[in-house]
């Protein structure tokens, strides 16, 4: 398959943090103050008034060509703390800081001028009850408004698990009289719901009101957060450890990549040094999970389109690589493996001539598989030209992952941001124009043999060497720990106290950041392609909801 | 698209024999701590001690194991002193202590059991699980086992993850719709008690808490066989195995 499109994509640039701090102090001046970032931030720009925010996250976004990254909040002891994430290609990470005292209740608004923003501020207008002045739709998101009260702030510091979250605790009943907010009020039009137990397979709990006309559907925004179970929360005030165990399973498709961006943070705090032998089977897990997890968007591809045996063999090969996982590291989705320090246990090599030839098994599978879809044409009619995202809506709603290459972007952490042991490997990042369907199966399928190269590359690199650097005490401080997961980029702010008990645990995850973007995606479609786009999206409800 | 079909049938049949033969492929399962003897008192209470979830209970020199509350963290399995010994076996249904002998699902059902999966706040990886028994490999259909898209035709509910709050409703509405006899099977570590999530202001701890669970699958996740093992489990072609302890529910 040919990237007929590719002459269409603009070139990657890389983004200068001296060029950046020159042209934030020339239009900002006093209004900010700009320093060398620490622990995970390249540059750090304070805000001395909060007036400029707005201004300031547009010329960064869309003046300089920073990605947004996501907002982490953090409620300290006099003071809110709104750290704004901001990535300079090739540079690392921009922070703007915005810091408030405890008292203050609202904060300016950047969703008018950064889209992507918009579902940040929901959340923490929802979870913390700081609202955000000129956005246009606070309210009704995380918690939902047929169960929850407004005026509920869950993650404010007083409401502790053990004091207050009992008084919340749930069997209160549904407001009977709810109803979903409907847009579309032509005559004749109805919406349509889907899920959250849906009618037919198995599908993560989420739902959707298909509003339509007839044949067509308008519009289609997803509605999330049923599997919301708090996890940043319940992580303050327990153990590193602990933490890593929740971190670990609130997105199991990508645990692996989870755990190690949490892992990567720890370490930034502690100024721990992964041995190199560590780093290498980092890469090659991570990769390892990537394979799995593309074969299996794959998988959910084929089945979309009702192509039995396409789907058939797509999930044999997921399970075989499922199955090869939990041969070489003792489980199916990767558990356990990573620490703080690096891994918590070695292999020999016996195990790596095992797990390549697995590899090499499943990737001459799937260029089977690529050959006969190319020469389905049933299946191409499918995708082709369904559920695009031209490039300039993807660069807008700042869409990550395999979704965002598929849509021109060249948003890949272990290229632009390098972390882990990625330095010195060569792989391709596959970027497609069209941002159809079919540009999206591509980049998988592009994706997933790229993966399989840097599985040969770190076991050939692999040297003799202990797996871990012992993490015996901890340090005071905060820090941003990342990975390019297989849906996208994830982000893990720590703060510890010096005992090691977790303060401020974020996550920020890919799928956030595209179910932002997916109504992009279902604007004025065909009722049997709504499958098909779900399925080409390859979200997680559950990296979204944490 | 013809040439699907012959290169379909020219892969042959590649499903496991499990129930007739017990399968045996490297990697089907993680298989389950076991209960372990140790040299002293002493030493169990070291080896329990390494368990963050409580799976582990020292009793005399032994070391023994509350499965239903594992939540596969290794922890017990490489990396420390004081490891259990692991089996690589894959039937480990639980009977719901408390609640009597579990009565199965009468004969009619042996080749006809409709099951509706309900993803409760799942991590993703149970609800993969059971996806993958729909997969040439495990192919369920061939047990007369089959997903339906209705409550109101299904015979078991088979929940994964910990009742989040915003699901707890959905969940009971399903199981409200159920025509009798019905089952409920709990999946996966968090169904079972909530898990990593434990019970907080947005969880439910489990399955038990809101709803009268028949049949426990620990593991996190379970592998596609534990899963099927419960299945066969709620007709009575298998029957459960090990027994959970009596402190169990909703802890």
């Amino acid at each position: 398959m040919t990237a007929m499109g590719s002459s269409q994509l603009t070139p990657l640039q890389r983004i200068e943090l001296e060029a950046v701090a020159a042209a934030v102090q020339a239009q900002f001046g006093s209004g900010i103050s700009v320093e060398r970032g620490s622990r995970g931030v390249a540059l750090a720009i304070r805000l001395n008034e909060a007036n400029v925010l707005a201004a300031l996250s547009k010329a960064l976004f869309w003046d300089i060509g920073c990605s947004f990254g996501g907002l982490i909040v953090e409620e300290l002891s006099d003071r809110w703390r709104l750290s704004y994430l901001f990535l300079a290609s090739g540079s690392g990470w921009i922070e703007v800081v915005l810091e408030v005292p405890a008292a203050v209740q609202a904060v300016p608004s950047i969703s008018a001028e950064v889209h992507a923003a918009d579902w940040f501020e929901r959340e923490t207008e929802d979870l913390f009850g700081l609202r955000f002045e000129g956005h246009p739709r606070l309210g009704d998101f995380i918690l939902h408004d047929q169960i929850w009260p407004e005026g509920v702030a869950p993650h404010r510091k007083p409401q502790r698990r053990s004091v207050n979250v009992h008084q919340m605790h749930f069997r209160r009943r549904p407001n009977p009289d709810w109803r979903p907010l409907l847009v579309v009020q032509d005559p004749g039009s109805f919406a349509m719901p889907v899920g959250p137990v849906y009618e037919g397979g198995i599908g993560e709990s989420l739902h959707f009101m298909l509003e339509t006309v007839g044949e067509d559907v308008l519009r289609a925004v997803p509605r999330l957060f049923y599997k919301f179970r708090a996890v940043e929360k319940i992580a303050e005030g327990q153990q590193v450890s602990d933490v890593l165990l929740l971190a670990e399973r609130f997105a199991a498709t990508s645990s692996f990549a989870h755990s190690l961006a949490f892992s990567l943070a720890v370490e930034r705090i502690c100024a721990l040094e992964v041995p190199k032998r560590a780093a290498n089977l980092r890469v090659l897990l991570a990769e390892l999970e990537r394979l799995r997890h593309h074969a299996g968007a794959i998988t959910g591809i084929c089945e979309s389109t009702a192509l039995a045996v396409a789907a058939s063999q797509a999930a044999i090969i997921e399970e075989r690589l499922l199955r090869a996982s939990c041969e070489f590291a003792g489980h199916r989705y990767l558990f356990g493996l990573n620490t703080p320090g690096g891994l918590r246990r070695d292999f020999v090599s016996r195990d790596f001539e095992n797990l390549t030839g697995a590899v090499d098994r499943a990737v001459e599978d799937l260029h089977v598989l690529e050959d006969r879809l190319h020469f389905t044409s049933s299946f191409l009619d499918r995708l082709e030209d369904v559920g695009v995202v031209d490039p300039s809506k993807a660069r807008d709603l700042n869409l990550v992952g395999p979704v965002g290459r598929a849509s021109g972007r060249g948003h890949d952490l272990r290229r632009e941001c390098p972390y882990g042991g990625y330095d010195g490997y060569t792989f391709e990042t596959p970027r497609e124009a069209e941002g159809d369907g079919y540009a999206r199966l591509r980049v998988l399928f592009q994706e997933g043999y790229a993966s399989a190269g840097l599985i040969h590359q770190a076991v050939e690199r692999m040297e003799p060497g202990p797996v871990a650097a012992p993490c015996d005490s901890f340090v005071a401080g905060a820090a941003l720990g990342w990975a390019e997961a297989p849906i996208g980029s994830a982000l893990h702010w720590i703060r510890l106290d010096g005992s090691g008990v977790v303060e401020r645990y974020r996550a920020i995850t890919a799928s956030f950041n595209n179910w932002l973007g997916f109504h992009a995606a279902v604007e004025d479609f065909a009722f049997q392609d709504f499958p098909i786009i779900l399925a080409t999206f390859g979200l997680s409800a559950t990296e979204c909801d944490r | 698209m013809s040439f699907w079909f012959w290169h379909g049938l020219k892969k042959g049949v590649r499903s496991t024999h499990y129930p007739r033969e017990f399968e045996s492929a490297a990697g089907v399962s993680p298989g389950r701590p076991v209960a372990t003897e140790f040299d002293s008192a002493a030493e169990a209470v070291v080896a329990a001690a390494n368990c963050p979830a409580d799976a582990i209970v020292a009793r005399g020199s032994a070391a023994e194991v509350k499965l239903e509350r594992c939540i596969y963290c290794q922890h017990c399995h490489y990396g420390n002193s004081h490891l259990l010994e692991w089996h690589s076996d894959y039937e480990w249904t639980m009977a719901v202590p408390g609640r009597g002998k579990y009565q199965p699902l009468p004969t009619a059902y042996h080749r006809s059991l409709h099951v509706i999966v309900v993803d409760a706040g799942d991590c993703g990886a149970c609800l993969h699980e059971v996806k993958q028994l729909n997969n040439p490999l495990y192919n369920m259909h061939r047990l007369g086992i089959f997903l339906t898209a209705t409550p109101r035709a299904a015979d078991v509910l088979l929940v994964v993850g910990p009742v989040s709050e915003n699901m707890r409703v959905p969940l009971l509405k399903t199981y409200e719709a159920m025509p009798a006899p019905k089952r409920i099977l709990a999946v996966g570590a968090c169904a079972i008690n909530g898990g990593v999530f434990g019970r907080t202001f947005m969880s439910a701890g489990g399955v038990a808490s809101v709803l009268p669970v028949d049949l426990l699958v620990p593991g996190d996740p379970p592998p596609p066989l534990a899963i099927l093992h419960g299945l066969l489990a709620v007709t009575g072609r298998k029957s459960p195995v090990l027994q959970a302890a009596s402190s169990e529910g909703n802890s």
